[in-house]
């Protein structure tokens, strides 16, 4: 790919525009198709019957016995895959929906306290704080290890909780991964607010300041409802990215009841009789729909997030 | 004699500014300490989440260089009392250190491999990513459809990604070599190939990424104003020519901050990795990540891994500051 084939489609005058259009538009759709191809060739396995599967034609639909070769359709792999999936499903519930909403929400007080009120000092701190943001999270794996298993006593603390119902003595691994995903999204966070807060017109908390509003109130009145926009998009953002962790599950769950549903897709569908590839394709995008479906319902403040 | 009250109080003389640029206070301010009035009464607000920061981000790296100088490894506790460089000569040089029987690997072979994936990815996802963006920014029908295709694989997980392309490269029923088959070429071993791995791999994650590049191109495109375009076109230059001479100079900024956030995700790629090689890649895909990830987890060489981490960490500080300073210097933090 390179800048040959914009070339040869844009160059000429404007008598071949129409053709240049269509060249245009053709390009653009073939690369429609390569970023859909292999996720749909995982839709179409994924209703395949494993027993019929033969792998001939992964780009179709299960169309047997219409088209020989394609397998028969199944909604097997699915159920399969949920089965095999559900601890990890509602694991990752647990641990994403707190996450996100700590990270959230901390991260618009660090940007309050760190943008609408002004002092001296404050880039310094605010500086650290971006810079959490391309921090390689290997330099922080062997000190996360030691502190959750060898520092804090949180399983011991944790062992009272378990007689409430629904509380097992596992999940303190979740509330760990919590804390920590809370952590290590505060950076990003912190900068999609402050973005947002530097762009908020001064009026309306000089006039509130005038009425002799507390700082308190000025955000729980002002800032907190002027934010709504901006925690969509926060909200989006780290629960995608908290979904899609592996590394930190792994470290810190490393393995178990606790592990979440990143760590459970890594080893699904492959047996000592070899790949079945359509409970596999079935549990990728089992694992991938709520984030697909997040992507699909917002993309457009998806988008905005990663463009910050 | 300031009183309270001049917290959110903008410019006004003697006073100081409310949210300006990022915190300058005013030529007549009264403290000089760095902790004046403002930052103690805001700290109720920026503390708590600057201790977690601090204290997981800061703390932990701060341990982890104290980590990698001890020769922790296998069970027990790391014994802090004698510190010395030696995981550091071993990652270098290679040898034999005191923590284990056998003589372990330098890092070269997989630092050499992290700064291939780096660039071959980065630089092809900047590429498809402006042709993409430039493509997209022709006043097209679907406009909205297109781009919210092409950023599509970003919402997935590495794992995801890792299993559909898997899949995709497999000998038997990948479409890839079916495609390949189509044109008489057999079918081509790509995941356990040593020559092609590190390029399946960083292939995969182009798939991934470059809708961002495209994204951040797009911003970019969008923030020329439109009589750049419309002087080329008055000189008579072609399409071709004015993006050439004219519009992609001005990407500059745009193509930085790709170059870094794309750098980053390399260097995060880990999770790929894992999901398709487990913690053993093979000396041909392994990268730093990865290497680290292996000697602490998985043969509990915990000290070591921690100074490979420290070399990965340095690493990123070397891309990554430049850039915050350059911003800080634009004034667009």
């Amino acid at each position: 790919m390179s800048f040959g084939t914009s070339t040869d489609e844009e160059a000429g005058t404007d008598t071949g525009y129409p053709l240049r259009r269509v060249g245009l538009y053709v390009f653009l759709a073939a690369m429609a198709v390569f970023y859909l191809i292999p996720i749909e060739t995982g839709v179409v396995t994924a209703f395949t019957d494993p027993a019929t599967y033969s792998g001939q034609f992964p780009y179709l639909p299960p169309l047997e016995p219409l088209v020989s070769g394609t397998g028969e359709f199944s909604v097997q792999p699915w159920t399969n895959a949920f089965d095999l999936l559900g601890q990890g499903l509602v694991n990752s519930l647990i641990l994403v929906v707190p996450a996100t909403i700590l990270s959230g929400l901390l991260g618009s007080m660090a940007a309050y306290g760190l943008t609408t009120i002004s002092w001296r000092g404050q880039i310094a701190i605010y500086i650290l704080f971006v810079a959490g943001i391309f921090i390689p999270y290997q330099a922080v794996l062997v000190p996360l290890t030691q502190f959750w298993y060898n520092v804090v006593p949180l399983r011991t603390a944790f062992q009272p909780l378990t007689v409430l119902p629904f509380v097992q003595e596992y999940h303190w691994k979740l509330v760990a991964l919590i804390v920590t995903h809370t952590a290590y999204g505060l950076p990003i966070c912190t900068l999609l607010f402050r973005a947002h807060y530097k762009k908020l017109s001064d009026e309306m908390v000089e006039a509130a300041r005038l009425d002799g509003a507390s700082i308190y109130r000025i955000y729980r009145r002002i800032i907190l409802p002027l934010s709504i926009p901006m925690f969509a998009v926060v909200f989006i953002y780290q629960f995608t990215q908290i979904w899609n962790d592996l590394l930190f599950a792994l470290t810190i769950v490393q393995f178990g009841d606790a592990s979440v549903v990143t760590q459970e897709l890594v080893g699904i569908g492959v047996s000592q009789s070899g790949t079945n590839f359509p409970l596999r394709m079935a549990g990728a995008l089992v694992a991938a729909l709520p984030t697909l479906l997040v992507y699909v319902l917002f993309g457009e403040k998806f988008a905005k997030g990663v463009a910050a | 004699m300031r009183n309270p009250l001049t917290i959110l109080r903008r410019r006004l003389p003697g006073g100081r500014d409310v949210r300006t640029d990022g915190g300058t206070a005013s030529a007549a301010d009264d403290g000089n300490s760095l902790l004046d009035r403002d930052s103690v009464r805001s700290a109720p607000f920026w503390l708590p989440p600057a201790l977690l920061v601090g204290v997981f981000v800061y703390g932990a790296i701060g341990w982890n260089v104290l980590l990698s100088l001890t020769d922790f490894s296998g069970l027990g506790t790391p014994d802090y009392g004698s510190l010395d460089f030696e995981n550091y000569v071993v990652a270098f040089q290679g040898g034999t250190p005191s923590w284990s029987e056998l003589s372990v690997d330098p890092i070269w072979n997989s630092l050499q491999n992290t700064v291939l994936l780096i660039v071959g990815f980065a630089v092809v996802c900047l590429v498809l990513g402006l042709l993409l963006a430039i493509l997209v920014d022709q006043e097209i029908r679907f406009e909205n459809t297109f781009r919210t295709i092409y950023l599509l694989p970003m919402s997935l997980s590495f794992v995801v990604t890792a299993k559909f392309w898997l899949y995709m490269y497999n000998p038997q029923t990948g479409l890839i070599n079916i495609a390949l088959g189509a044109v008489g070429i057999g079918p081509v071993e790509i995941v356990q190939n040593p020559d092609l791995k590190l390029a399946a791999v960083a292939f995969a994650l182009v798939w991934q990424f470059s809708g961002y590049a495209m994204v951040v191109y797009l911003a970019g495109l969008r923030a020329i104003p439109d009589s750049h375009f419309e002087a080329a076109r008055v000189d008579g230059a072609s399409t071709v020519r004015m993006y050439w001479r004219v519009i992609i100079p001005q990407l500059r900024t745009a193509t930085v901050s790709a170059l870094v956030v794309l750098t980053v995700f390399a260097l995060k790629a880990f999770d790929f990795l894992y999901s398709m090689y487990g913690y053993q890649p093979g000396p041909s895909a392994d990268i730093l990540a990865t290497r680290m990830v292996r000697e602490a987890y998985s043969n509990g060489n915990w000290a070591y891994g921690s100074a490979i981490a420290v070399v990965l960490f340095v690493m990123a500080l070397a891309i990554v500051s430049p850039y915050i300073y350059s911003q800080y210097k634009r004034g667009a933090l």
